[in-house]
């Protein structure tokens, strides 16, 4: 198949639509609004294929958990606010292990925030988000390439785990064109779940519930989740490092901002500086061993995120007192733009006598 | 080689849908491409405008510090963007609209009066693709063949559009 020039908006869409998502539920909201009009075009009219704008977000979040109880591959998107108003129905999700994608194209914060891009929704993706004691997975894509070949992975992942995933992109992946290839064709026969409620004939009747009476019951359901969480962590870890061979100060920074990073480092290497990247491409489970592997060449490390320090957390958790870690952002929906970050790292790179 | 290009104007000028061109046609000879947006809840009027980046290998940052290109639709942009522009770069403004001098001596300038052709051609819509067939015979950034292939991808059906925008790109072309 030819690459073809599209938005990551768009790539979503159409990478959604060949793992077999039979169905779509959204709200509009820049800046992920293409991927809404994507799958009004080109999702609804294939058969047995729904298509809902819904009245609000979290109808959305609800109609993906009904299409999800049936037991077909399903997806939502928004932006910042309303993967807000999603959370409830996430963490319902969860409680009651039904798979589902949910796409966050973020955009600045707090409240309604700005409609640019920004990665302040860090903490929210990959700490649950929603109450209760979960987590779900957490992709975070650097490229519109990326975004399509991890929008078919989430379907996986999320089918194979029973945990909800969320693609944490941002308004710029999202609204921003480049050429994309798709390694799957869309399945003849979209798959279906086999534990789905589709009618009882000939079978003992199941239920799905989200309320347990009976604590020890409801810590089971916890211990379950955990296990898999577990597994997760030593399965399913995804990360990038990038001229971190001889790097005596490594930059760690996850979607756009590695994007913005790498140019940076780009043009410090130019200049004769030992710069490094390490980009988590699982945001949860964070790659933290992987992290933990680079303090053994370097002590040295700079997070740098378009948000006031969010990821530093885990990045600090991972290495575990054997990094420097110094950090640069903008909040808000600024955008840096490499010769910042480049000046940043320069700085760094003479303050620590790295030279 | 990696080179930036920002396209700039009001939003209904076609500036977005220069880029958008440019990118396909880039993406045509096998380069590798990004093309970043930048419009908000603007209006018709409002300003927009897009980066695209061309390269013979992988692109880091779709954003530009300081692009080798930068073409200014109307006077807004040009105050805007003039101090952007890298040292020895080529800063292509529509002499139709803006007719204040730049502030700068150590870039290239090269005018082109694109409304007033777009008008000669018979649709002043076509102002757009006039400039982006001069921005290529300067910049030759990708070839005007791969520029005309593009147009039936990003305008696919519409041979009355096609046909206006070929006009236009090869007037743009001559012009240079």
């Amino acid at each position: 198949m030819p690459k073809m020039l599209m938005t990551g908006n768009a790539a979503v869409g159409e990478a959604a639509i060949r793992a077999g998502c039979q169905s779509y539920y959204g709200y509009p909201i820049t800046p992920q609004n293409e991927l809404t009009e994507y799958m009004a075009a080109n999702l609804g009219r294939r058969p047995g294929c729904a298509f809902v704008q819904a009245e609000s977000e979290i109808a959305a979040i609800n109609m993906v958990y009904g299409a999800s109880v049936a037991g077909v591959r399903t997806m939502t998107s928004s932006s910042s606010p309303g993967i807000s108003l999603k959370q409830e129905g996430i963490s319902y999700l969860a409680a009651c292990q039904l798979p589902a994608v949910i796409v966050n194209m973020s955009r600045g914060g707090p409240g309604l925030g700005s409609i640019s891009a920004a990665q302040s929704d860090y903490f929210q993706s990959t700490r649950g988000g929603g109450h209760g004691d979960y987590r779900t997975i957490v992709l975070g894509p650097g490229s519109v390439q990326e975004l399509a070949d991890l929008t078919h992975h989430a379907f996986e992942l999320t089918d194979k785990y029973l945990i909800p995933v969320i693609i944490l992109g941002d308004g710029m992946l999202g609204q921003m064109m480049e050429p994309v290839e798709f390694s799957h064709e869309a399945p003849e026969v979209p798959p279906v779940r086999q534990d789905a409620l589709r009618g009882a004939k000939g079978r003992p009747s199941r239920f799905v519930r989200t309320f347990t009476s009976n604590p020890p019951d409801l810590e089971e359901v916890n211990w379950s989740l955990f296990r898999r969480y577990q597994l997760l962590q030593k399965n399913e870890v995804m990360w990038e490092n990038y001229m971190t061979e001889d790097a005596r100060l490594i930059v760690t920074a996850f979607g756009i901002a590695a994007r913005i990073a790498k140019g940076a480092i780009k043009q410090a290497r130019a200049n004769g500086l030992k710069i490094g990247m390490f980009r988590p491409i699982t945001l949860w489970p964070f790659p933290g061993e992987q992290l933990k592997a680079l303090s053994k060449k370097t002590k040295f490390f700079l997070d740098f995120e378009m948000n006031m320090g969010q990821m530093i957390e885990d990045v600090k958790l991972s290495l575990e007192g054997a990094g420097d870690v110094s950090f640069h952002g903008r909040p808000g929906g600024v955008i840096p733009t490499p010769s910042e970050v480049l000046r940043v790292i320069t700085r760094i790179y003479y303050q620590k006598g790295l030279s | 080689m990696l080179i930036k290009t920002v396209f700039a104007g009001f939003g209904g000028q076609g500036v977005l849908s220069m880029g958008l061109n440019l990118a396909q046609a880039a993406m045509i000879e096998g380069k590798y491409v990004t093309y970043l947006p930048a419009y908000g809840a603007e209006v018709r009027g409002g300003t927009a405008n897009c980066t695209v980046s061309v390269s013979d290998e992988e692109i880091a940052s779709p954003v530009a510090s300081s692009p080798s290109y930068i073409i200014a639709m109307n006077h807004p942009s040009m105050l805007r963007f003039q101090n952007q522009l890298q040292s020895g770069g080529i800063f292509f403004l529509n002499s139709t609209l803006i007719k204040d001098p730049v502030n700068r001596g150590d870039i290239d300038l090269v005018n082109v009066p694109v409304n007033a052709v777009a008008e000669e051609l018979g649709n002043i819509k076509s102002a757009n693709m006039v400039m982006l067939g001069a921005f290529i015979k300067k910049s030759n950034l990708v070839r005007f063949d791969s520029l005309i292939d593009g147009l039936s991808v990003t305008l696919k059906g519409k041979q009355k559009l096609i046909d206006i925008n070929r006009k236009a790109l090869a007037a743009g072309y001559e012009l240079a």
